[in-house]
């Protein structure tokens, strides 16, 4: 049985940027929860000779030539932008933290 | 806004404090395209034109890996003395900030292409200390933010903030040591000189600009003190924004006589990372860490796994050219220097330049002379290191050849470094646009100096009579006439023939 505390779910919810309100802290909790242990009986069924795996295609090394391909435009690239200034992205003013 | 920060003297840091240093260096790759996409590696440019669906993160774009890029990491590891992963994934570094629109960051985490390699470094009296290679991995950078309003164009007090992302997705390597212990007093010399190292190695391998200047080349320098006698590791902070090499030492230095203060006064630090002020040599306390779990890696799904063969790695490692210290140990041999001597020219920044530029054809004389006297001043004028001046070797070894076949003066090859300095272009370019060749043509200078002995009478009559000094005036009125263009030997010799002296 996994335990999810309430805590850890409003750590998750600020760092995914989410508002989550004390009712549902507490439904998520429980629902985590019940996720985790889905995901913890798939650990029961695998043996010591199965590795973990991330991707369900057995493809290695994948790469692609380094040649150059054409970008979008200014225009293209900002048409999907909510608002823009000088060819750039114009956000919201960034808090507490310096690039 | 700078509070005053109390510092300790640095005698009494080192005789107190054992400094403990980690330094991750971030280094962008001179591929033509970026890590996952087809867009252009490329300097600047107009904001927003690199870019396309994939780097700017839109729903539904798939990243294919460059594999020029993974054959960089290969070499760049092996260069390092590293081991190199048989089988290692990318993964996701999760965080929401506006320089990455994917809002997280193709990074890898516990599986980096390379690991466990080391770098000897030489300081300047030519101690060699090796300093241990915790790992090297491949990752994107970021897009760069523009800051609005406040009074600075810094974050505090702006207002909103513009996104460049043609940085977005290039590729970058991040090579990362483990602590440098035991340095005392010459913890921050060592924090330069590994930089210093670092870069003069990725040049000659020539996998990236390492322009400082330019961030294709940055440093973060992770510090913290332990009390002498003791063992553990003390709490670090992370310094960034460190944009050359004596920042490097710098940032180490300043971080030491403050932290040592704080724990002298019986305070902690805090773990946080600090920002680097250029103007006064302080860092800054920024943001407090997040921890590795808060960035919640998990294995990149959309990217395979990499998995290097033997035979491919074998193959890389033979495609690494003679490495700085081979050269130098080479040229030194070569040109009959002393170890002082050698040491002068890598301190100076010289050896790897001048030896490219012998390469490129050049005589060793006249291509240390270059470097050493007159490119050194105008590194140092321009607050500059010497490689990071906009001449190559190639370029300085055309020029040489331009003096020694009679088409440039001495004078007129310093005017074409000059021009090349400035941005104009290649030595044979400057030349064409500047109108710069030497002026050999007898008739053209022969109505100068005509011209010059009908606006001095005096002077002509006095060479007519025997005083073959007084020619000197003629041919500095000939030499101005000419923008100094003409060889002024031949000058004279054609004054000399014309009064008939
Ligand atoms: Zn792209």
């Amino acid at each position: 049985m996994s335990n999810i505390s309430r805590d850890e779910v409003a750590h998750l919810a600020k760092l995914a940027r989410l508002a989550v309100t004390e009712k549902e802290l507490d439904v998520f909790a429980g629902q985590l929860d019940q996720i985790l242990d889905a995901v913890a009986k798939v650990g029961e069924v695998a043996a010591d000779d199965i590795p973990p795996t991330s991707h369900a295609v057995p493809l290695t090394n994948v790469f692609r030539a380094d040649e150059i391909r054409p970008s979008l435009s200014q225009e293209q690239a900002l048409s999907g932008a909510p608002a823009a200034e000088e060819g750039r992205f114009r956000v919201p003013r960034i808090l507490g933290e310096e690039q | 806004m700078t509070a005053v920060v109390d510092l300790m003297d640095y005698a009494e840091v080192v005789e107190r404090y054992d400094p403990v240093l980690g330094l991750e260096v971030h280094v962008e790759l001179s591929t033509k395209t970026k890590m996952f996409c087809g867009c252009p590696n490329l300097f600047g440019g107009e904001p927003n034109t690199h870019v396309c669906p994939t780097c700017l993160g839109l729903p539904g774009a798939l990243p294919v890996v460059n594999g020029r890029a993974v054959e960089s990491a290969i070499r760049i590891g092996l260069a390092l003395n590293c081991e190199i992963a048989e089988w290692c994934r990318f993964a996701r570094k999760n965080y929401f900030y506006p320089d990455m629109p994917k809002n997280f960051q193709t990074s890898q985490y516990d599986e980096p292409i390379a690991f466990n390699g080391h770098l000897d470094v030489v300081l300047d009296d030519g101690e060699v200390v090796r300093v241990d290679i915790e790992r090297a991995h491949m990752e994107e950078d970021t897009g760069k933010s523009l800051h609005v309003g406040g009074a600075t164009g810094r974050i505090h007090g702006a207002e909103h903030s513009l996104l460049d992302y043609n940085r977005a997705g290039v590729p970058l390597i991040e090579i990362v040591t483990k602590p440098i212990v035991g340095m005392g007093e010459r913890a921050p010399e060592v924090a330069r000189a590994y930089v210093a190292a670092l870069r003069d190695l990725l040049r000659a391998m020539d996998v990236s600009d390492v322009r400082m200047d330019q961030g294709s080349l940055r440093c973060d320098a992770n510090v913290s003190l332990m009390p002498k006698g003791t063992s553990e590791f003390g709490t670090r902070t992370e310094t960034k924004n460190v944009n050359s090499l004596r920042s490097v030492e710098r940032a180490v230095r300043y971080e030491m006589t403050r932290q040592a203060a704080v724990l002298a006064s019986g305070g902690t630090v805090t773990q946080e990372t600090r920002h680097f002020q250029e103007a006064d040599g302080s860092t800054s306390a920024g943001r407090t860490k997040e921890t590795a779990e808060d960035y919640r890696y998990f294995p990149e799904p959309d990217l395979v796994p990499i998995a290097p063969s033997r035979e491919w790695v074998e193959e890389l490692r033979a495609t690494i050219p003679e490495l700085p210290w081979e050269r130098r140990k080479r040229i030194q041999a070569e040109w009959n220097l002393t170890d002082e001597e050698l040491r002068d020219l890598v301190n100076t920044g010289a050896a790897d330049l001048v030896a490219a530029t012998v390469d490129a054809g050049a005589e060793p004389g006249e291509a240390r002379s270059w470097w050493v006297q007159y490119l050194t001043q105008q590194a140092n004028t321009r607050d500059v290191e010497l490689a990071d001046l906009a001449i190559t070797p190639v370029h300085v070894a055309r020029v040489i050849e331009l003096v020694k076949s009679g088409e440039l003066t001495n004078k007129l090859a310093r005017e074409v470094v000059q021009g090349v300095l400035a941005g104009e272009g290649e030595p044979d370019e400057v030349v064409a646009n500047r109108g710069l060749k030497v002026v050999s043509d007898d008739s053209a200078l022969l109505t100068a100096v005509d011209e010059a002995l009908a606006a001095q009478p005096d002077v002509a009559e006095k060479i007519r009579g025997g005083k073959v000094q007084a020619a000197g005036a003629i041919v500095g009125a000939v030499m101005k006439a000419t923008k100094g263009q003409a060889d002024a030997k031949r000058v004279r010799e054609l004054i000399l023939e014309r009064v008939g002296a």
